[in-house]
């Protein structure tokens, strides 16, 4: 049983923020989670990876109690955030480094498979923005925990290399199959990669809906523009677009 | 490197010229008298025949300086650190790191050789209250201002707090650590030489001191002079660690 998170409620100042989300994350599953934004994503990975205090409810990992504690999931923020002074081979050990033995020669098969082979001595400025955000993401499946939060990780990218790094983030992910839960604001991106969508309410974010995403797997774009993936997509926007009762 | 300094370092090198030509000039002129302002030929003159007992003078000057400094930079590394660790610790010592480089060098010597005698342990101290401010300034800045993406990464990450320091802060800050080891470096000679005022056996400051008293004007500028290449020399050291310690400074584009 991987991530579970239960009636979680979080307000800064008397304005409710979070109220009452609930949603599990099971084994190997890729959860995409979507809201406008200022609909409190972020706090919810901020009370996740423990850096937020919740004022009521539980997250669970394997059945223990999380809540208030860091160091459980493995992370990929919004930019590369990948450490200047360190060669992208060492940047990527850096989770392994706080957690667990730095294994070098998996970090040098991983950068292969993701065609970032010619860059593990280079130093990440030398890299384009796409290459940057591979880097990042390696790092987060490398680091020993099994469960990952992607926090936007497309969304500084441009439109063609979206794509490329979707397709590519499928094929990494489809290699390994780790537990993922994933932020975005695009549908599209959410119905492509996920298993599930956990679908939030503006202030205070609730869950309104959770969708099981139908598509067979392995995906490729071609799914992209399928009847059936128009279908679902006009089908997410609805629910998107329509007000919380 | 060498190609550089071809391209940018010709106009310094130039001006430089420039004021001697016009200093040896109007000195001869208006034929000004050596004991006032001797010509930088003079000086270059005076410099050859007074080295051999300048020599002992200027290493034992090198000696205080370098040791003073490091004394001086592992002293501000280390105040930096603890005030970064500890932030009731900081809020009560900041003025009193600010307050301690109002107190006047000069008036504060003497104090020192009637409380501590006529040894190097003055000199050290004084040295040190010249050259930790700077270093412990810029260090403190660095530390505080940590790149914002890369520490909300380590917390989310669950780094300790001795973690975020020794992977994160400290090598995130190592480009202010540089700046204020320069500004230190420069400071260490000034304030060897200062220091040897107070009484030494020997030094460019005894050299200096002693030239005065008897008006040997050349000399005194010979003293200011290498005091001057020496503190270029230390400044050039820490550029040159600076290039070594490239990848930390260079950041590249956003």
């Amino acid at each position: 049983m991987g991530l579970s998170i239960q009636g979680i409620q979080k307000s800064f100042d008397e304005k409710v923020i979070l109220d009452g989300v609930t949603f599990d994350v099971q084994d190997g599953e890729f959860v995409s989670l979507i809201g406008p934004s200022g609909s409190g994503k972020s706090t919810l990975f901020g009370i996740i990876g423990g850096l937020l205090e919740p004022e009521a409810g539980d997250i669970t990992m394997a059945g223990t109690s999380i809540v208030n504690e860091r160091g459980h999931i493995s992370y990929m923020p919004q930019q590369d955030a990948l450490f200047p002074w360190r060669t992208i081979l060492d940047n990527v050990v850096l989770g392994q480094e706080l957690h667990g033995k730095v294994d070098k020669t998996q970090a040098k098969e991983m950068l292969e498979f993701a065609g970032l082979g010619d860059v593990i001595y280079a130093y990440p400025h030398q890299l384009s923005g796409g290459m940057k955000q591979r880097a990042s993401f390696i790092r987060a499946l490398l680091s020993p925990q099994s469960v990952l939060c992607l926090d936007e990780p497309f969304s500084a990218l441009d439109e063609f290399t979206r794509l490329d790094m979707q397709k590519w983030l499928l094929k990494t992910w489809e290699a390994h199959r780790q537990s993922i839960l994933f932020i975005t604001h695009s549908i599209e991106e959410a119905l492509f990669l996920s298993d599930k969508i956990v679908i939030l309410t503006n202030s205070p974010a609730k869950v309104k809906e959770v969708i099981d995403v139908p598509f067979a797997r392995p995906r490729d774009e071609s799914l992209l523009l399928t009847e059936e993936f128009l279908i679902w997509k006009r089908k997410v926007l609805d629910l998107v677009a329509k007000r919380a009762v | 490197m060498m190609k550089r300094f071809m391209e940018r370092g010709w106009r310094s090198v130039v001006a430089i010229l420039l004021v001697i030509v016009f200093w040896e000039s109007t000195v001869r002129i208006f034929s000004i008298e050596e004991w006032l302002l001797p010509t930088p030929s003079a000086i270059v003159r005076e410099l050859f025949a007074v080295w051999p007992t300048f020599y002992p003078h200027l290493l034992s000057t090198l000696l205080l300086a370098v040791l003073g400094f490091l004394i001086g930079a592992l002293f501000g590394l280390t105040v930096a650190m603890v005030l970064h660790s500890f932030d009731k610790v900081r809020e009560t010592i900041y003025p009193f790191l600010i307050l301690s480089q109002n107190i006047p060098i000069i008036v504060l010597a003497p104090l020192l050789v009637i409380w501590f005698g006529f040894g190097t342990l003055p000199k050290f101290i004084i040295i040190t209250i010249a050259c930790f401010f700077p270093i412990t300034i810029s260090t403190l800045g660095g530390l505080q201002q940590t790149n914002r993406e890369l520490s909300h990464y380590m917390l989310m990450m669950g780094a300790s707090k001795r973690e975020m320091f020794w992977k994160l802060e400290l090598p995130d800050a190592i480009p202010s650590i540089l700046s204020g080891l320069k500004i230190a470096a420069t400071y260490s000679v000034m304030a060897a030489v200062v220091s040897e005022w107070l009484g030494a056996q020997q030094g460019i400051g005894v050299f200096m001191t002693i030239a005065t008293s008897s008006y040997k004007t050349p000399r005194v500028f010979v003293a200011i002079i290498v005091t001057m290449l020496l503190s270029f020399l230390f400044f050039s050291v820490i550029l040159l660690i600076e290039k070594l310690l490239k990848r930390f400074v260079v950041r590249g584009g956003a």
